[in-house]
């Protein structure tokens, strides 16, 4: 019989021990990297995001939670158009940083 | 015959007050409660947004109030009017009659055990922003031990109805940044963290603060609150919040925690100021006359305010009107 | 840790009770979960410590649990709070005491919104006017069980047989305390040493010898929460809670855990069971449990009570370690007999928590 026991995963992000390797390597070539505001304009002009969940705001996000694998599935949706860099008020190079991410 | 004005708080409105009036031919006497003039910012190692030394200001304020009447050590324990203006009792039985009076008795920092959750008072390594201050200042603090990983909490005692303080105190995010870039030099191995509900970069200069944290400083500014700190079996802290723009609650270990102390008004006046009809607003600050215009009136004639016993306020704002309320005083005594 | 900072909380968060004369109404789980506890605590107030403690044998259900898992409204609740305060009253009694967290959470409730909303308070008369013909009178003290053994904490030490200190070692025992979440965190000045650093079971460990663990997770909650355990897709969060608590108070490999709330040592010993059973990892030292005690059961044990009067086979987490540290004879014989000598039977024993 099933009672429902069970444990569940912790949705917490555990800091102490994220992998930051993969940001800290972009951050070398990319300092910009560490300038985003999370305004949002990239995710709101992005061609892909418009029918997709794709968001570069949260792509950074997830390099530094430890979210590496669903980052790099969430880059597949990008049609590298430019759009985001256009608009980003921090001027991150963003299609760079998209490229640099799955080198 | 010189005309006295009486100024309550020696700090940076009281000292720019008394010495604009003190340049206008009136006679400025500054009450001081404490052993010297120059106020919190007296306190304060350097200031934002580009980070300048707090003592080379206060350095030059102090040599402007040279030759002006400053009684230190000193408070007002008695005030009252009449048709030849207002005469006020010391602390020293010294009786000082005055035209005018300022109330510029500055704030008192939020005290951080109220917000129990963090742990201030109970868990070592957490401390308040005017404790980093001083360690910057002197170097000695025995909470610091090259910290790894460092946590700033903005809001500590603002924006926050459960401490009854509802309003923003304008001067703790740019402080935080600043702090953050300043820890980063001392440890630059350090990871640090600041926690924040919204930053509110207002003044020249500081957006280009917020961008030199992040950039060159690799200050990691999270958005969210802090909830709770608790201590592990080495005496670090553990806290947790939500990263709210990830959309995902989050935990991690520090060294130390900072807590961007609020500004609350300076409650020592709160018998004078009865006494001389002066009312307290929503935020328990003084009230002015009006926000635009009569910034430094009260209800009272001839009773006026400067600087952070209205509501918080930075430097700059203080000193602009430490200086307009000169301007109200010399008007309202050739009225 | 500075305690110098906990002391001033704790002397903040003080409130005013008397310490005789209660109207005292049982827990409808706990009766169930630790029939020994409220016996317990009934007898140490009356015959140990002489004080008087009213029992009337029409008090029913608070109502709590309909009310947290949504099946009665609040008004319904209401109204049988108002009965019990209604037999309080006509038994000639003014302080009220109840051995359950949530309905010490629940009256707390509800006097403070009867105080915000009068209006609420003359509606919730006339239903049970309506319903049983009864009027009442608001207590005027509300006191929470814990809260009177906290209060009689030092005359409970003075007839103190068996401190909470290892007798091998001559060491303090490490004791966890774990507060119902209702106890405080909807009214933080209703409770001893308010809702972030709870006096009410520390102030009993320190009286009785032991000494206090406060570990990372210490403020979150046992993972019972009405709704996560009472709806069968939800029982993952309950037992994720526990095993959050577990996992971080482990280091300080802790000898006891105490609380004061129905739910709460219920799921911290039986989930230390399930947890066990899933993943094959115990808490305790050699295969044992961290023992999750009620207050008057610990209380019970310190006085020299034995430990099968007080019901302790009904926990899951074997007690016979804990009882040895502390030097408390038991026959382990006794352990599965009823009160009349009778067999009770024994439990079958888990597969990797050990039992005995």
């Amino acid at each position: 019989m099933d009672f429902g026991f069970c444990l569940s995963p912790s949705s917490h992000v555990k800091m102490d021990s994220v992998d930051l390797t993969t940001f800290n390597r972009l951050k070398e070539t990319n300092p910009d990297i560490n300038t985003c505001i999370a305004c949002g304009s990239c995710t709101a002009t992005c061609t892909a995001g418009h029918f997709t969940e794709m968001s570069f705001r949260r792509i950074l996000l997830m390099l530094q939670r430890g979210k590496e694998d669903e980052a790099k599935k969430m880059i597949q949706r990008c049609m590298l158009c430019g759009k985001c860099t256009l608009v980003c008020p921090r001027g991150i190079n963003i299609r760079k940083i998209l490229l640099d991410i799955t080198r | 015959m010189k005309e006295n004005i009486l100024i309550i708080g020696g700090g940076a409105a009281g000292m720019e007050a008394a010495t604009q009036l003190h340049k206008m031919g009136l006679n400025p006497i500054i009450i001081e409660k404490s052993e010297a003039l120059g106020g919190h910012i007296a306190q304060w190692d350097r200031l934002f947004p580009a980070f300048h030394p707090a003592k080379d200001v206060v350095d030059k304020m102090l040599d402007q109030v040279k030759g002006i009447d400053v009684r230190l050590n000193t408070e007002v324990v008695d005030i009252q009017r009449d048709n030849n203006g207002f005469h006020a009792v010391l602390s020293n039985n010294e009786k000082i009659d005055a035209q005018a009076v300022i109330l510029a008795t500055g704030f008192d920092v939020f005290k951080a055990e109220r917000k129990q959750e963090y742990g201030y008072g109970i868990y070592n390594n957490v401390m308040t922003s005017v404790e980093l201050e001083k360690f910057f200042r002197t170097g000695k603090d025995d909470r610091i031990n090259h910290p790894k990983r460092i946590g700033f909490v903005h809001c500590v005692g603002a924006r926050d109805v459960k401490v009854c303080n509802t309003y923003c105190s304008k001067v703790c995010c740019t402080t935080a940044l600043k702090q953050a870039c300043e820890i980063k030099e001392v440890f630059p191995d350090a990871e640090v963290y600041t926690f924040y509900m919204d930053l509110r970069m207002f003044g020249p200069g500081y957006e280009d603060l917020y961008l030199k944290t992040q950039k060159d400083f690799d200050v990691k500014c999270v958005r969210g609150r802090v909830c709770e700190v608790s201590e592990d079996m080495d005496g670090k802290l553990v806290i947790k919040a939500e990263d709210t723009l990830f959309g995902k609650p989050l935990k991690m270990t520090l060294d130390l925690l900072v807590l961007m102390c609020s500004m609350e008004k300076n409650k020592s006046i709160d018998a004078i100021q009865q006494k001389l009809g002066v009312a307290n607003n929503s935020d328990g600050f003084m009230q002015n006359k009006d926000m635009y215009l009569g910034m430094n009136d009260t209800a009272q004639d001839g009773v006026f305010v400067a600087g952070a016993c209205t509501a918080p306020k930075s430097l700059p704002d203080t000193i602009g009107e430490a200086r307009s309320v000169a301007t109200q005083v010399y008007n309202y005594l050739n009225r | 840790m500075i305690i110098e900072g906990k002391q001033k909380i704790w002397s903040d968060y003080q409130k005013d009770i008397p310490d005789d004369h209660y109207f005292y109404v049982r827990s409808c789980i706990r009766q169930a979960f630790w029939p020994g506890s409220e016996v317990t605590f009934l007898d140490i107030t009356r015959n140990k410590l002489g004080k008087d403690f009213y029992e009337n044998p029409y008090h029913t259900t608070c109502g709590g649990i309909a009310y947290h898992s949504d099946t009665i409204p609040q008004e319904t609740a209401m109204t049988i709070i108002a009965r019990q305060f209604a037999l309080m009253h006509e038994s000639g009694y003014e302080n009220y005491v109840c051995s359950c967290i949530t309905s010490f959470g629940c009256y707390t409730e509800t006097l403070e919104t009867w105080h915000e909303y009068p209006e609420l308070e003359a509606k919730i008369r006339q239903y049970l006017w309506d319903s049983c013909k009864k009027e009442f009178a608001k207590p005027k003290y509300l006191a929470h069980a814990s809260d009177l053994i906290y209060k009689f904490r030092f005359d409970i030490a003075k007839q103190m047989k068996f401190p909470l200190v290892n007798v091998k070692t001559g060491k303090p025992l490490k004791v966890v305390e774990h507060i119902g979440c209702h106890y405080s965190k909807m009214f933080p000045s209703k409770g001893f040493g308010g809702a972030e650093y709870p006096h009410v079971l520390v102030g009993m460990i320190e009286a009785w010898g032991g000494e206090v663990v406060d570990y990372p997770e210490r403020r979150h909650c046992c993972g019972f929460g009405f709704r996560q355990y009472f709806v069968q897709a939800n029982r993952g969060y309950s037992e994720s809670n526990t095993y959050k608590k577990f996992e971080s108070m482990e280091p300080y490999e802790p000898d006891l855990i105490i609380t004061n709330c129905p739910g709460c040592p219920y799921f911290l010993d039986r989930w230390q069971y399930v947890i066990a059973e899933q993943t094959g990892k115990t808490y305790g030292k050699n295969g044992y449990g961290i023992p999750a005690l009620t207050y008057e059961e610990v209380a019970g044990l310190v006085m020299g009570y034995d430990p099968w009067d007080l019901g302790l086979q009904m926990h899951q987490v074997a007690i016979e370690p804990l009882l040895e540290k502390m030097g408390i004879p038991y026959d382990p014989k006794k352990k599965y007999q009823g009160l009349n000598g009778k067999d009770l039977g024994q439990p079958q024993c888990p597969s990797c928590m050990k039992s005995v």
